[in-house]
Parts: structure tokens; sequence; C-alpha cells
């Protein structure tokens, strides 16, 4: 179906049927009950899920299958998010314009930064895409937010941030069309209630666009993993020098992919933008950089679902863990004597509320160390090792072997 | 006709002269075997041809093109294809993954972004790998890993990408380094079995005399960088220049 | 510009340069015999920087006494802290312990950071040898998020000042102290003290790889470790000891930089990408492009954020470092001083 095997298109419904109902599933506990504070499916969280799933596809067809660890994405999610803002400051509210300019504006900037840092390979192009997203990013947060060209905060609204003001001109705005990100008038924060019982589950517009385009980008990753010119950018990873003797020209792939990537950056920026119409320079600190790498890599980098979902679990743990703090600590081993709960609160507190970085960290640690292939390639070789009758067999043509190599 | 043209061909490492004035003719359809003790500049020589050196001084004319200032790609697609004295192959994909590569190069040029397709849709160039794959001897394995394979099945995996580009020029550089006399002579068999199907023109750079006897047409003695001797294989046999060049190293 | 501020901005440089020259030393130094690219390391000065916060709390243990016959703001009756080293050594002697609580800081420093050293080579680096250079950069930069996160859970989130000695902390009449007429500049004191221990480290480190036995072989072990190895010398032992050594250099950078700026859990982070960037332009591998180009960024940078520079090119103190490490890169991929061959293809 749509022109993938067996498996993939498998892989491609579970992965649509997981996101469309995600209000529902995200929402196991009632309302009412005291489990309700770790509901992750309000509308803000799960664009948040989606949002950064597009990101984490759209790096991982850079880094997992050519190999180049680039530390410098969140400068073009930084840029797709300035570019939206701008469109619904010059023309409006509707937030198709915004999105497009986005990918485009993204596009544009990795070209540039990408035929630059390509131009040299392992470490040296991680140092220089780091470089190039700090210089952006100092940029972003101090010249090219001052006034400049009779422009009052400039291109970016330096500390301030980027956002929309009533004396813009918006001159596509309607008096008919709501003041604030809207799709053809659906504003983008309209959230349907439906109560069942003693649950509440909440359908969000903004969620479910971000949702459709999150589908329909990881179909084209998709599409892209399984074709002659994924096979080439896999073969860049595994052997570039190689692939120079065999007549394949590996600049303009790598290129291709790191525009590619890029574009995906710019894409969630403008929906982030989108979904809440602010743009700040924090965006494009190499911080986010980092949490884009910690994503697919955790996931599995180089498969094809392991970025989604290493996106939404460092996303629904920051939120879930950061919620755990003391108190409810306490209350989970109020069954012990005070004596032996305390220390057991004490150190797992560590680990959770505002330390839940700590766990992250040492989570990632653990599978750079044990799991190269990220928890999805772990659990494959895992299933590999349990079907080894002829299994193997299906399994290798559908998933490229996930390692995180270094490019030569 | 001589294919490939090597005129005067220096190049020079600091203090070491690894080339000098080298003068080749590389006939189409034969089997040129490049032999000379350690140190003698063969894989310098060969390096030249592929674009990873440029000499110093010299022209290569392959086809009537020179192939000095081009890059790797670019002398491949013109139709030189290298084996390597260790295996180069895409150790994490499969063999029919490692063979289809060179083919999409042959039949796509350098650079096309093809991501539409799926690459295990494109029948062409699927049945051209598969029945190199056959020709070789290593159909069977075509799903396996690459890394997985031993040495010798990474140097049959080398030459059937080669083959795969049907290349008007094959360079092989120590093709049965390193192997049991049964790989060696299994290696052999497969080279002059090419030769007999396909007319191939090849290099070979060759330690073991005996490969270069039972394959080669003609042979080229290098020495401290410099042609000493060429001919056909009977007659560098009783080649005094050649004794010496070798003795003298074995000597020391 | 008068010759006044180019001194000023000269001493800003080699103050900013002497941080930078001695991460990278220490980050090359890994770099150049191990071969591991150790995104932690920024971590590593940081957690010197927290040596000096950690003395500086132990010397301030107090008792606490109430002194009835007076009354704080509240009319409550007030407690005197008496920190326990004023007690035991008595006042005089008490006050000037913890007034010069960053200086001897280094003395708790040096074991910690060796052991640190140790323990992260042997326990994670070690296993990393054989690793991509990827897989190496990513373990690191977990653990660079592990550490700072364990010192944020210990010391809090914010900004942990500590001061620089009294005697220290004043201004020195630079043009006097150099015997030039006519200069006028002041400059803090204590910037000129941590300059010139970064100077007198680096001259340490470089002696002690020139003069020693140790040091000739880690040398000859940087330019070709399997020769050394062929020769039958552990060349791993000694590996960990350098490791232990770059450790020990970042930590003692970090413990001298306390005073001018106060540490917090994310300094090591913020200092990482910068000192990459010095490596690089220095030259992946080379100790004294390291060195070289850790003054000299920090020297752009000094002479970048002077108003004549900024009026020419706003935002030039903000970039110019990346700038001038992408111009290079691009320019001469080794670096500086690179060795030809290093981390290329």
């Amino acid at each position: 179906m749509l022109g993938l095997n067996r498996n993939d298109t498998l892989l491609l419904i579970f992965v649509a049927i997981i996101t469309l109902a995600a209000p529902i599933l995200m929402n196991p506990f009632p309302t009412e009950s005291s489990l309700a504070q770790f509901n992750a499916g309000y509308p803000d969280l799960m664009q948040r899920f989606v949002i950064f799933g597009i990101f984490a596809i759209g790096y991982n067809i850079l880094f997992g299958l050519t190999g180049y660890l680039s530390f410098g994405h969140a400068a073009f999610l930084g840029a797709g998010s300035y570019a939206c803002v701008w469109m619904f400051k010059l023309f409006g509210y509707n937030v198709l314009p915004g999105i497009v300019l986005s990918v485009i504006v993204a596009g544009i900037f990795s070209v540039a930064i990408g035929y630059i840092s390509l131009r040299r390979s392992g470490i040296y192009f991680s140092i220089l895409t780091l470089a190039f997203a700090q210089m952006s990013f100092a940029l972003a947060y101090s010249v090219l937010g001052q006034d400049m060209w009779g422009l009052k905060g400039g291109l970016t609204n330096g500390e301030t941030g980027l956002q929309v003001y009533s004396n813009d001109p918006q001159i596509f705005h309607s008096e008919a069309a709501p003041n604030l990100p809207h799709l053809f008038g659906v504003p983008m924060r309209e959230t349907w209630i439906w109560e069942y019982g003693a649950w509440q589950f909440q359908f969000n517009a903004g969620f479910y666009l971000c949702a459709i385009i999150m589908l329909v980008v990881f179909y084209l990753s998709m599409r892209i993993f399984r074709s002659p010119f994924g096979l080439m950018l896999r073969a860049v990873k595994t052997n570039q020098n190689r692939l120079n003797y065999t007549g394949v020209n590996t600049k303009p792939y790598t290129l291709a992919a790191f525009v590619i990537s890029g574009m995906y950056a710019g894409l969630a920026g403008g929906l982030l933008s989108a979904m809440d119409p602010l743009a700040g320079a924090e965006r494009m600190q190499w911080t986010a950089s980092g949490e884009v790498v910690l994503m697919t890599i955790l996931g599995g980098a180089g498969t094809l679902i392991g970025p989604v979902l290493g996106a939404g679990m460092i996303k629904y743990f920051e939120n879930i863990f950061s919620k755990i703090n003391k108190g409810i600590l306490e209350g989970w081993f109020s069954f012990l004597p005070e004596s032996v709960a305390d220390p057991i609160v004490s150190v797992l507190y560590l680990f959770t509320g505002s330390g839940w970085h700590l766990t992250l960290g040492l989570v990632f640690m653990l599978v750079v160390i044990f799991l190269p292939g990220g928890l999805v390639g772990g659990l494959i070789g895992a299933g590999r090792r349990l079907f080894r009758r002829g299994g193997g067999k299906a399994a290798k043509n559908t998933q490229p072997t996930p390692t995180s190599q270094a490019a030569e | 006709m001589a294919i490939l043209q090597v005129r005067n061909v220096s190049k020079r490492f600091g203090g070491l002269q690894a080339l000098n004035d080298v003068n080749l003719s590389i006939e189409e359809g034969k089997v040129h075997a490049i032999i000379g003790p350690n140190g003698a500049g063969k894989s310098t020589l060969l390096n030249c041809f592929v674009g990873r050196l440029i000499p110093d001084t010299g022209t290569v004319m392959f086809d009537g093109k020179s192939l000095l200032g081009i890059k790797p790609h670019e002398i491949n697609q013109a139709g030189v294809s290298r084996v390597f004295q260790t295996p180069e192959i895409f150790g994490d994909l499969s063999i029919l993954e490692n063979v289809m590569i060179p083919s999409f190069a042959s039949r796509d040029g350098s650079f096309k972004v093809n991501w539409w397709n799926r690459a295990d849709r494109e029948k062409d160039v699927q049945d051209h790998a598969e029945a190199v794959l056959q020709e070789i001897g290593l159909y069977e394995k075509r799903h396996e890993i690459a890394d997985a394979m031993s040495r010798g099945d990474k140097r049959r995996l080398e030459m059937a990408m080669c083959l795969s580009q049907d290349p008007k020029l094959m360079l092989l550089d120590e093709p049965t380094a390193g192997m049991s006399r049964a790989d060696t002579n299994a290696t052999i068999d497969l080279l002059k079995r090419l030769g007999e199907t396909r007319g191939l023109t090849k290099i070979v750079i060759e330690h073991d005399m005996h490969v270069v006897f039972s394959l080669a047409h003609y042979v080229s003695v290098l020495a401290q960088g410099t042609v000493i001797a060429e001919n056909t294989p009977d007659l560098i046999k009783g080649d005094q220049r050649v004794k010496e060049a070798y003795l003298g190293t074995e000597a020391e | 510009m008068d010759l006044d501020a180019v001194l000023l901005q000269i001493l800003n440089g080699l103050d900013k340069g002497s941080a930078y020259a001695l991460i990278a030393l220490g980050l090359t130094l890994i770099f150049g015999t191990l071969g591991v690219v150790n995104f932690a390391h920024g971590a590593l000065f940081m957690v010197g920087a927290f040596c000096a916060v950690t003395l500086q709390k132990v010397l301030t243990l107090s008792t606490i006494t109430i002194d009835e016959t007076k009354t704080d703001f509240l009319g409550n009756p007030l407690k005197v802290k008496t920190p326990y080293v004023e007690n035991w050594f008595g006042e005089a002697t008490g006050a000037t312990i913890i007034d010069w609580a960053v200086p001897l800081s280094i003395l708790l420093a040096i074991p910690v950071m060796l052991i640190i050293g140790i323990v992260m080579e042997r326990g994670l680096i070690k296993h990393f040898y054989k690793r991509p250079h990827a897989d190496q950069i990513l373990v690191t930069f977990g653990l660079a998020i592990v550490i700072g996160e364990i010192v944020k859970a210990s010391f809090g989130a914010t900004e942990q000042p500590v001061p620089a000695p009294q005697s220290l902390s004043r201004v020195t009449d630079v043009g006097a102290m150099l015997g030039l007429e006519g200069i006028n500049v002041s400059y803090p004191s204590w910037r000129l003290v941590n300059m010139a221990f970064a100077a007198v480290v680096i001259i340490a480190i470089f002696s002690f790889l020139r003069f020693t036995t140790f040091g000739m072989v880690v040398r000859a072990g940087m330019a070709d470790r399997e020769t050394v190895g062929l020769l039958g010398i552990n060349i791993d032992r000694r590996f960990t000891i350098m490791f232990a050594i770059a450790a020990l250099v970042a930590g003692l950078a970090g413990v001298m930089y306390v005073p001018i700026k106060p540490p917090s859990y994310e300094l090591g982070m913020q200092f990482l990408v910068i000192s990459f960037v010095v490596v690089v332009v220095g030259g992946m591998g080379s100790l004294p492009g390291a060195v070289a180009a850790g003054f000299l960024l920090g020297l752009l940078e000094a002479f970048a954020s002077t108003e004549l520079a900024k009026g020419i090119l706003p935002g030039i103190d903000q970039i110019i470092i990346y700038v001038v490490a992408i111009i290079i890169l691009l320019t001469r991929p080794r670096g500086l001083m690179g060795r030809k061959g290093v981390m290329e293809e």
C-alpha cells in the first residue's frame, strides 16, 4: 500500500492510529483520580510530542542515514519559528503561509550552513555546525534583536522574543477571522472536550493539524529510507570513501540529506510558532540541538520509528517526571516506617522533579554504551534473537542495521 | 589499441622519488600485471590512475581523456573500477545492496535524488546485481550483512561490485594478498573465467608470481619508481634485470 | 584607541584566554593521547570550580551561639555564627583561612580531580577507545549532563559566588607593576594572579612532557601509539595518568575562575562549546596550538568587544570566535598548528 512493503505499511498504520488516538490513549486516568496528574493528553503537551517528533524524524534522515552528527539543528528550528511569526505579523494569523515559509527559510538557511559545514567530516563537521548554531543564537539574541531598518526590535526582538503586536500590518487579516493563529478560520486553540464517564478527553485542532503533518512527513521519510537515494545515504555512513570510488559524488548526497533534515527542523519550528505565536532565541541554543540528538539516539538512530518514539518519551517524561515532587513520593512510600521511607524518598527525589534531567542523562549514557541502535534497535535485536527461524530474513530487509558510526 | 596511456609520470614525496618517469601502455582486452619489490611504487602508480594522487609531471590518458585532476567518482564514471588491497565494502549493508549501489551509480550517474521509488522495486538494477552475484558465486548469500563474511568472500564481493559496473578498465591491487593457496587458486580461476566471458581489460598488482604468470598477458616490472622491464610473462621470467631487482632487495 | 585602552584589552584578552587555553590544553591532552573526544571536559572545569565552593562552605560551617545582650532587627536575641575554624585556630587565623578559601581549595582540587579523572577513564572512557568518535561525543555529552545535574542537586541552580582573598580583591596599577611610565591602567589583582597561575600550569605541563621520561613516552604515544605499544611499554597506564592530569588542569582552571565568574551547574556547558572551537582552531592534537589559539581567541574577543569594533560591525563581539573558527576550518582544516592527518578522512 502507498508504495510501501507490508511491514512498513503496518508500521505506518500503527503510528497513525497511535497518533490520532493520542488524546484518548494519553489520558488513561479518570479526571478526579489522584493519578490524573500523570495524564499527558492535554493539547499543549500533545502538540509538543508530534512537533518534536517531526524534528527528530528529520534529524534522523541526516544522522541516522549518513552518520553526520550535527550539533546545530536548533538553528533551523529557530529560523522556522521566526519565519512563521513574521508571516503572522505581515499577513495575518492564518498558519498555512507561516508553515510554508518556515520550511522555505530553513531550507535556504540549511543550504548555506550545510554547504560550508559538509566540506569537513567527522568531529570537524560536528564542531562547525555547533559554531554556526551558536553564532545564529548570538546574533538572534543580540544584534538582530536591536532596532534596525526602521524595524523596532529588529528581526528577532532579542531577549523578549518575536511576537505579534496590535499595530502590525497583518494585511490579510479580516474582522471575521479569529485574532489568534488559525487555519482558514479554525483556531489552533479550539478544543473539543468529550466527557465519558469519569474520563475527560480533549481533541485539539492544533494537535490534529500537527499530527496529520507529522504522519505525512513520517511517510515521506519512509519513502526516503527505502529509496535508492536512502540506500546511497546509508552507504555514505558505512564507507564514504568506497562510495566515491564507486562513481558516486557523495557531496550532493550529504548536502541533500542535510537540507531535508533542516527543512524538517524548520517545519517543526514553524509549527511551534503556529501553536503559540512567540519565537525566542533560546530555541536556537545548542542545548536545543542536543535535545534532538538525545531523542534520535535514545529511540534509535537509523530506525524509522525510533526518533518519534524518542521524542515522545523525552517530552512525556519531561512532563511527568518533573511533576513527581517530594509530596507525591512521600505518598507512595507512606506505607513504610518513616525511617525507611525518608532515605528512599530523598534518593528517588534526586531523579524526579527538577532532577529529571539526571535520569535523562543516565538513561542516555546507558543507551549509548549498551544499545548503539537505541531502544528500537535493541528491541529489534532482541526480537531477532528470539525468532531466529527464518524471521530474520524479513526483518533484515525492512530495517537498516542500526548502528551509530561516525562519518569517516 | 591502448586504452590507458601513461607518459613520463613522476611523483615525489619529500625526499623520496616514488615514481620516476614511468611509461606504460595498457592494451584493450588484456591483463597487464605490474610487479616489483616492496616500495617500488606500484600502489602509488595505481593511486595516480584513480584520482587519489596527482603526479608531479606526466600524463595519464584513458580512452582519449586525461585522468589527471578529476575526482575519483568522475574517473569511475569514465569506466575505471578499482578493487582495493584491503577489501573496501559497505560493511553494514547486505551483499545485494553492496552490488546494487555501484549498479545505481552506473545507471543514474554520480548524483540523482531518486527518493520516491523503492530500491527493491528497481527491477533492472536488482536483476543486474543478482546476475553478477550469480556469476561470482555469492548469490546464495545475498541477504547476509557484508561485514559478517569471510575475508575471501569480501574480496569476491568487491570484485562483484566492480563487475556490476561493466568497467572498461579494472584495477586490482594484490587480489590474492593474505589468501590461502586454495583461495588464491579459486581467485585465479575466477579472474580467468571473467577474462574469457567478459574480455575485461585489467591491471593487476601482485606479489605472487604464480598468480602473475597464470593470468597476465604482459608484465611490467617496477623498481625504485622506474619501469625496468616490460614483456610477456615468459620473457620476463628470464630477464636478468628483473632477477637482480628482486634478488637485490631480498638480499638486504 | 590610546595605549591605555589597548593594554586594557590585551589584559582582558589574556584573562579570557588563560581559561580557554587551560581547558583546551586538557582537551588536547585527552584527544592527543587517548584519541577520545571528551564533551565532559567543560563539566570537569565546573567540578573544579565547585571544589572552591565546597571548601568555602565547609570552612564557614559555624556554631551558633545566642548573645543575650544584643538583639537583631526583629528584637529577638542575636544569633552569632562562629565558624569552627575560628574556634580552632583563633579568630584572626580562622578569618584568614576563610578569606583564602579559593587558593586553599587548590589543595582540595588536586586529589579530587585526579581521582575523578582516573575513575572516569577506567570506568567509562577506556571502553570507548575503539568506538567511533560520534559515540565518544555522545557518551561524554551524556556524562556532562549527569555531572551537571548532580552538581545542581547538591548546590542548587543558582550561581555560587566565592570571593577572592581580600588582599587580592583590589586593583593593581599595571603601569607601575611593569615599571612603565605614562601607562595608567588598573586591573583587578585576582585576574592578574589567574593569568600568572595559568602561565605556571602551562609551563609545568610542557616541561613535564618535554623533560621527563614519562612525558617522552606519552609524546611518542601521541605521535604513534602502535609503535610505542610494540616496544612493550605499558602505554595504557600512562594514558590513564594523562587523563587524570588533563582533568586536573581543567579543575584548577575552574578553581581559579571562581572569583571571576560565580559558578553554576551550567558553567561547564558554557565553556565547552568555546573550548572545542579553541581546540579546533589550534589544531586537533597540537598542545602548543591549543594554548596559542586560546590566547589568540581571548584577545580577539576582547578587542571585538570594544566600542570601536562594535561601532564598525555591531554584534562582532558575540560572533568573532565562531567566524574565526569557521574561516580557519575551511581554509586550514588542520588548524593553526595541527599535524596532517589527525581526524581527516
